[in-house]
């Protein structure tokens, strides 16, 4: 386990940057967070993300296509938003686990 | 007479049946299993076929030959079920009322839901391999194929069997060698996850093997859409993979009879949300749920339905005598992995331990290594043939545990 201060605050993250305990989150993190990979988090970024969270303490198991299905965004839009790897990316960004792949 | 209806007379509706039927009181229960198909089909043959290496008759058996005589076997399409008054409804009209409903409709791919993907170009340059359909039509295309880009895509993360498209790819590359044109032909996987698997382990020994073999891999790529004139995949971030052959391995999705009885999850494909290890409903509890049908969170595999198999057979058990449902399946996999050439290796692993490199004791067989290519794990994988039509379809004792042993598997400190 490792330690990151970030936004005045110090978090426990894993080897790969994701927090370990999802109640240290705070929405000052994320924008730091965010920042490092040059994203400036909108109020559409934080519906996104509040989304995971909800749905993460619901135990559900999450993929691109949930999140095409949530009625928040379609997936191109979720592309845009977190470019690259978007379900990484927001899920780093929303204080949750790496999404597990299931093989 | 009290019911116990199985939808599905695949690989596990099929076990389920066998084991049920030996183990239920004849005098109490009645037990019916429906299905659209009278045709039983060994699924990974499929992948063989395409090759040459199998012909269609090695894959293809009456679905009642494996099924006791004394279950009802009703060749049917399921239409819908209504869980609140416990009936399913057949495509004929038919009502059946159940007391205990095991759902076993299994996954089918849906090139449907891709743009492009099913269009002009179907059967002609863009293929699958998962029906016998398809893998028969690819068998003809490979024939007189004389080169070019091949591009194999899997179009979603959760799909059959995950590890055959990868098996596809070590193939193609032999058959083409062996074929003398494998310097015109340019193999490229394009897939959405983050690497040629997800598991650290398995993912490094199969990209060595991939980078051996010549193979490019294009990770991260989520297929939007399929330009038919321009022959090229799209990806949603708008990435752009050519090809003159596509081998796509389509969205999959659960049976429409799911999607009828809106019992699917909030994927969207059809798949049941299932209690991950009693394999019960998660909403009813006289509904169980086995094989590709579940939305649990482990592949989507033969050797997967047979160790759930075992635990709902003591579950089911265990629920029509009012005990607790004590067995827990723990998503234990067991995969043969073709790598050309006669050789193979492979994979056993749950939900919680990844695949790891060691022995796998198969009693009165003998150890079989695994994340290893050698030539005994082909061979295995052959063998399975037989060991599936005459021991695991009709739920025989298979020499493996029910649950992810660890013995003889080595794990670094």
């Amino acid at each position: 386990m490792e330690t990151l201060t970030l936004a005045g605050t110090s978090v426990d993250v894993n080897a790969e940057g994701y927090l370990t305990n999802m109640d240290q989150w705070t929405p000052e993190l994320a924008r730091e967070m965010a920042a490092q990979v040059n994203i400036e988090l909108t109020d559409k970024h934080f519906e996104v993300i509040h989304w995971l969270r909800e749905k993460q303490r619901e135990g559900v198991q999450l993929s691109i296509r949930k999140i095409g299905n949530s009625g928040l965004v379609d997936i191109k839009q979720f592309y845009a938003l977190f470019p690259g790897g978007p379900l990484k990316i927001s899920s780093k960004l929303a204080g949750i686990p790496k999404p597990a792949s299931c093989i | 007479m009290k019911k116990i209806l199985i939808l599905g007379a695949g690989t596990a509706g099929t076990m389920m049946a066998n084991k049920l039927y030996r183990n239920l009181n004849k005098a109490v229960w009645e037990i019916t299993i429906v299905d659209k198909d009278e045709n039983h089909y060994y699924q990974p043959g499929f992948l063989f076929i395409p090759f040459g290496i199998y012909q269609p008759k090695d894959v293809i058996k009456p679905k009642k030959e494996f099924l006791p005589k004394g279950v009802n076997f009703l060749i049917n399409e399921v239409e819908k079920i209504n869980v609140e008054s416990n009936e399913v409804f057949l495509q004929d009209g038919t009502t059946l009322f159940y007391d205990v409903l095991i759902v076993a409709t299994g996954t089918t791919p849906v090139p449907e839901e891709t743009e492009g993907l099913k269009d002009k170009l179907w059967y002609k340059d863009i293929f699958e391999f998962y029906t016998f359909e398809g893998s028969t039509n690819l068998a003809k295309k490979l024939e007189n194929w004389e080169g070019g880009n091949l591009v194999i895509n899997l179009a979603e993360t959760i799909i059959k069997c995950p590890v055959a498209p990868l098996e596809f790819t070590f193939l193609a590359d032999a058959y083409f060698t062996e074929k003398g044109i494998r310097d015109k032909v340019n193999i490229t996987y394009v897939t959405p996850l983050s690497g040629a698997f997800t598991k650290p382990k398995t993912t490094a020994l199969l990209s060595k093997l991939m980078e051996e073999k010549n193979i490019t891999v294009v990770p991260d790529f989520y297929l939007q859409r399929v330009d038919n004139d321009r022959k090229v995949l799209v990806s949603y971030d708008e990435q752009e993979v050519p090809f003159d052959l596509l081998i796509s391995i389509p969205v999959n999705k659960g049976d429409k009879a799911i999607q009828n009885s809106n019992m699917g999850d909030e994927d969207g494909l059809n798949f049941i949300p299932t209690d991950k290890h009693t394999l019960q409903h998660k909403k009813h509890e006289n509904i169980f749920v086995i094989g590709d049908a579940t939305n649990l969170p482990t592949s989507k595999a033969g050797s997967v339905a047979h160790f759930e198999a075992e635990i709902l057979t003591e579950n089911i058990l265990s629920y029509i005598n009012g005990q607790p449902l004590e067995a827990k399946f723990d998503g234990h996999a067991n995969c043969f992995i073709e790598t050309g050439y006669g050789k193979g290796t492979l994979i056993d692993f749950n939900y919680t331990t990844e695949p790891l490199p060691g022995k796998f004791p198969f009693a009165g067989i003998g150890p079989m290594s695994l994340l290893k290519v050698n030539r005994a794990n082909h061979y295995g994988k052959l063998a399975f043939r037989w060991v599936y039509w005459h021991m695991l379809l009709t739920g025989k004792k298979l020499p493996v545990s029910t649950t992810m042993s660890m013995a003889g598997k080595i794990v670094e400190a």
